[in-house]
């Protein structure tokens, strides 16, 4: 039974906030083939390609018939645990501040053993499900949930290790001002985040939606643009030590490729919005998250990146925009491992087109804006990394994972 | 260059010795010629001009340090600064609109030094456009001004006070689901301006020369379509006209030199004689 | 597999195993493990009468040497052996360097063979080896609680205990018993006795697994010769003679969770080459890096009927003047753990016994004693068994 995570007090700021510690991300090469996995919220094992064994700990060699051809694949999580232990004496000063700690063996209905994180509902003898998590330092591990849901299942002490629940955090929405931010906005309240800030920017600017947002549980408007480096620094002044997870909402979607637009204006825009926008953000905020890492229950944790999928291979119908959004996907791998020491973990969010103004002569199927909220809500509660809205998305993914060049010439 | 002007001129030197400019600095350093701002503080809270978003837009005023007494420049402190022509307080040229495309000298670099300086009249529309954001300045109003402080002379600027500016930038702005509501000048008074009384240019306080719901007016744009076509100028986002007199000050208004630019933000001063200030009526 | 068939061992006759030194413990060192390893070095000389030039075989265990290996060492202490090994392996570098070395004997690869283990204990160098232990201890549990091998042991135990239905108070019997040892032992670190009380109320390290059930890390060396029994008399040296050893690694791969060592594999041919029968010595000496190690020793070596350990545990006393001496120095439960020269602890002390040379408690009419290693978790089971019969010259 997990005792329920209890709204945290406010801070007292005379108080020193507690420096963010890492576990050890020490890891070889090989043991980097379970992160994707863990990136996106799947279950894989090092699965042999000739003979089909599955080994653990990862190998470069099939221990059953030393085939080099060796790659993670979709395995069962199914197992049960073997032995238990809580370590309540460690070398390492991450694990010593959060003594006991409890591990134990999972012996996998797939065959192998596995050291995991334990969640404190499951005890030795136990049926479990195992799943890749990320931790704090954003390496893959091994942790078993109870085989099914049990009350306040989220709230275990180790298992908030590895997610980013929005329970009780307070969230910087970018911009609120668009069918996506209003959509965050509302999912995050429904989440249970302590206050959600809702950026507007061009406060002169008539916002329909305020309205709506004020009558959001624990929503707070508040002004920023993101092509503004004085309005972000400005919020960041007073809000940057409450935000505990930043999502960038903060769009400009303009059809056109290179060729038929005239001049670099509209290309400025959308670097402004995006590119730039996220460099200014991560100058403002990155820091006092950062610094925040281990600052209690509702210590900063994730920085989501909304990001349309067409960053990882450019859909030439939205050219420019895909190649700035190319251009914030490559500032995040940065940001991420900027963010890395203070334990906060970047999510990007891929998205198909969505259901909105700037996709409009775009046929389906397109994302509503509410299911990109409920993606990031999940992401966040199961602390992934890598997330992937919707039919197009998930067919960009693949297409690519096959055959890059095929995908180029066909978009 | 006009009656007016020339008048204006006699008063300092009337209380010193000869010789104009001289007169004008001996009356300046007394403190008998007041300099009043009429410039906007560039900012980026600073509304611009809206389009439909498929359109392009105006880039609003961004400000980036480049070094502040520090690792980029341990001793000084300076700033890049980004902006379209028409950002802030600022000038429109000619060319800035289709009708003035054609015309000789149409770009800011090519606006005469000697036009830089010039006499202003100031129409007062406060009360007016207070009780009605979409007031447009009709010929009536221009002539009922010309009763009391006679006719507008040529070569001068008319600027449409309306308080405007010291809106905040919500009420500024004044957007609505259709669109800007803000005064601005109705057809018929700009086409008097510019063909019956060859005046300079036209300014506002407003974000355009035009009305908010000025596409609706015909021609659509009228204070750019004839102003422009006759090859004046414009001035927008100007500031502390309720302090200019009707007549009687002298506006500089110098715009960048961009090499064929279509206009320019700059700093817009009125010289006033201060006990001539605050007659404006 | 294909069908190889498996070829007979040799014996180990002309092999002798002599000089045992241990350079005394110290919790904390500021010196090298060179530094102990030359200090052991200067011991072997020493005792044996011989000078550093004699010495032309040599076999060094350490873990903290980096970037040291075995053939630094040969310039950093002027040897030029004609035979050198590394046996890096923990728990069975003791008798794996052995058995390497008595076979280099044998065949004139070399006269005189230094086997040494040492390694230096820095305050911070216990934690430094555990996170970069090995490549699966990086990847799979270091990142778990980084509780070092307290965390992996204790998930062996809870497994063990639930299985065989062994208590803490067995466990605790051993460690009772090696204290007593101990405290007639001059160079254990654990000076005070231990009851069965202490055992019991002492703090948890990981459940099960409590804090003298632990080890204590420390800087010290152990050292001894294998040489030609020839030369072994000619110094006039008292020796042992090897009966039989055997090693075996990753016995049993397809256990889920370690049950066994691996000893179990070969145990006939260990006895068979001594022509004992199985548990027919006077002594045994296991790697006690926990209790529960020992316990699995005990059984799977055959010092008890298999199943039957526990029975086993509750009747015998462990001392050395008692039922089935164990551990007859202390082990490393009480004399500390220094390093890859607790894979020596036993073996040096086997040799003391039955040379007669013990410095502590003497098993009477010692003549044969039963040496074994295990070591080497690398991700969630010691890998390394190995054993070593000894007898009396």
């Amino acid at each position: 039974m997990t005792e329920p995570l209890t709204p945290p007090k406010r801070k007292n700021p005379l108080e020193r906030t507690r420096a963010p510690l890492l576990p050890s991300a020490i890891r070889s090469r090989t043991a980097q083939m379970l992160t994707l996995a863990a990136a996106e919220g799947w279950f894989a094992l090092p699965t042999c390609l000739d003979c089909g064994a599955v080994h653990y700990p990862p190998r470069d060699a099939c221990p059953k018939c030393l085939s080099a051809r060796i790659a993670a694949q979709a395995a069962d999580g199914g197992g049960r645990v073997a032995a238990e232990t809580a370590i309540r004496t460690s070398t390492d000063p991450y694990f010593r501040e959060r003594m006991p700690w409890r591990i134990g063996t999972v012996v996998l209905d797939a065959g192998p053993s596995v050291i995991a994180h334990l969640h404190g509902d499951v005890r030795a003898g136990d049926r479990t499900r195992l799943e890749w998590k990320l931790d704090k330092s954003g390496q893959a591990v091994a942790f078993a949930l109870p085989q099914t849901e049990t009350a306040n299942m989220a709230d275990d002490p180790q298992l908030r290790e590895m997610t980013l629940d929005p329970k009780f955090r307070r969230v910087l929405v970018t911009d609120a001002r668009t069918a996506l931010g209003q959509a965050m906005v509302s999912a995050l309240s429904k989440a249970g985040a302590g206050i959600v800030f809702a950026g507007l920017a061009e406060p002169w600017k008539p916002a329909p939606a305020r309205e709506a947002l004020t009558r959001i549980r624990g929503v707070e408007i508040v002004p920023i643009d993101v092509t503004d480096t004085d309005s972000v620094n400005e919020l960041a002044g007073e809000i940057g030590a409450k935000v505990d997870i930043l999502i960038n909402t903060a769009e400009h979607v303009r059809p056109g490729g290179l060729m038929e637009r005239k001049g670099v204006g509209v290309a400025r825009e959308e670097l402004e919005a995006g590119y730039l926008g996220l460099i200014r953000l991560a100058q403002a905020f990155g820091p006092t998250m950062r610094f925040r890492g281990a600052d209690g229950a509702n210590s900063a944790c994730a920085w989501v990146n909304v990001l349309s999928v067409f960053a990882q291979v450019n859909w030439p119908q939205f050219g420019a925009h895909s190649a700035s959004q190319a251009a914030m996907l490559s500032a995040a791998q940065s940001l991420r491992a900027e963010l890395r020491p203070g334990g906060v973990r970047v999510i990007n969010v891929f998205t198909g087109p969505l259901e909105t103004e700037w996709y409009q002569a775009v046929p389906p199927p397109k994302v509503a804006p509410s299911q990109v909220a409920g993606a990031t809500i999940d992401a966040l509660q199961r602390g992934l990394e890598d997330v992937w809205v919707g039919d197009i998305a998930q067919d960009v993914r693949s297409r690519l994972a096959a055959n890059p060049k095929a995908i180029e010439r066909e978009l | 260059m006009t009656s007016r002007r020339t008048k204006a001129a006699k008063t300092p030197a009337d209380a010193t010795a000869s010789g104009g400019l001289a007169a004008f600095a001996t009356a300046l350093a007394a403190g008998a010629v007041e300099i009043v701002d009429l410039t906007q503080t560039l900012s980026p809270d600073f509304p611009t001009l809206v389009l439909p978003p498929e359109l392009g837009q105006c880039t609003p005023f961004r400000i980036e340090e480049i070094s502040r007494y520090d690792e980029r420049g341990p001793a000084w402190y300076w700033n890049t600064i980004t902006l379209s022509e028409h950002t802030g307080t600022h000038f429109d040229a000619p060319v800035h609109w289709i009708t003035g495309r054609d015309l000789p000298n149409n770009t800011v670099d090519a606006f005469p030094a000697q036009k830089q300086i010039a006499p202003a009249c100031v129409i007062d529309c406060a009360a007016a456009a207070a009780a009605d954001p979409d007031f447009l300045l009709e010929p009536a109003h221009i002539e009922t001004w010309e009763a009391r402080h006679g006719t507008i002379p040529a070569g001068c600027w008319v600027l449409m006070r309306t308080d405007w500016s010291k809106r905040d930038a919500g009420a500024y702005a004044n957007l609505r689901e259709d669109g800007a509501h803000t005064p601005g000048p109705s057809p018929a008074a700009i086409r008097l301006l510019v063909e019956k009384r060859a005046i300079l240019g036209f300014g506002t306080e407003t974000i355009g020369t035009d009305a908010g719901q000025a596409h609706h007016l015909d021609p659509p744009y009228p204070a750019h379509t004839i102003l422009h076509g006759a090859g004046r100028y414009g001035l927008q986002c100007l500031a502390n006209l309720d302090r200019l007199p009707a007549t009687g000050a002298l506006v500089v208004a110098p715009p960048l030199k961009i090499r064929h630019g279509s206009g320019s933000p700059l700093r817009v001063l009125a010289l006033v004689e201060r006990k001539a200030t605050g007659g404006a009526a | 597999m294909t069908a190889i068939h498996k070829g007979k061992r040799q014996g180990y006759e002309g092999v002798a195993v002599a000089a045992p030194v241990t350079v005394p413990y110290r919790r904390y060192s500021i010196n090298s493990a060179h530094w102990w390893i030359g200090r052991a070095l200067r011991g072997l000389v020493d005792r044996a009468g011989i000078g550093p030039g004699d010495i032309d075989g040599l076999s060094v265990s350490s873990f903290t040497l980096a970037p040291d290996t075995a053939i630094g060492l040969t310039q950093h202490f002027g040897l030029s052996p004609r035979w050198l090994d590394h046996v890096p392996m923990g728990g069975a570098s003791g008798v794996m360097a052995l058995r390497k070395a008595a076979r280099a004997v044998q065949a004139g690869d070399c006269d005189i063979a230094a086997c040494v283990a040492g390694d230096t204990n820095h305050v911070d160098s216990f934690r430094r080896t555990l996170s970069t232990f090995s490549r699966f201890a990086q990847d799979a549990v270091y990142p778990y609680g980084s509780g070092g091998p307290n965390a992996n042991f204790a998930l062996i135990m809870a497994n063990y205990m639930g299985r065989t239905g062994a208590t803490r108070a067995d466990m605790g019997k051993l460690a009772v018993a090696q204290r007593d040892n101990a405290l007639a032992f001059p160079h254990a670190l654990m000076k005070k006795p231990l009851t069965l009380d202490d055992y019991l109320g002492a703090r948890a390290i990981a459940d099960p697994i409590h804090l003298f059930d632990c080890v204590m890390p420390c800087a010290g060396a152990e050292a001894f010769l294998v040489l030609r029994e020839d030369i072994a008399r000619d110094l006039k040296l008292p020796y042992a003679r090897i009966l039989g050893s055997i090693e075996r690694h990753n016995a049993f791969p397809g256990d889920a969770i370690q049950e066994r060592g691996g000893w179990q594999r070969d145990l006939d041919e260990l006895y068979g080459m001594a022509g004992l029968k199985r548990g027919a010595v006077d002594f045994v000496e296991t790697y006690d890096d926990y209790p529960v190690i020992s316990m699995m020793q005990l059984e799977e070596l055959g010092l008890c009927k298999s199943g039957e350990v526990v029975e086993f545990v509750r009747a015998s006393t462990f001392t050395t003047h008692g039922s089935c001496p164990h551990n007859t120095s202390g082990g490393q439960l009480s004399v500390g753990q220094a390093g890859c020269a607790g894979g020596f602890l036993g073996l040096v002390e086997a040799i003391r016994q039955l040379t007669g040379q013990a410095l502590g408690g003497q098993v009477k009419d010692a003549k044969a004693g039963l040496v074994s290693g295990f070591g080497m978790i690398t991700y969630d089971r010691g890998l390394a068994s190995c054993a070593a019969l000894l007898g009396k010259a």
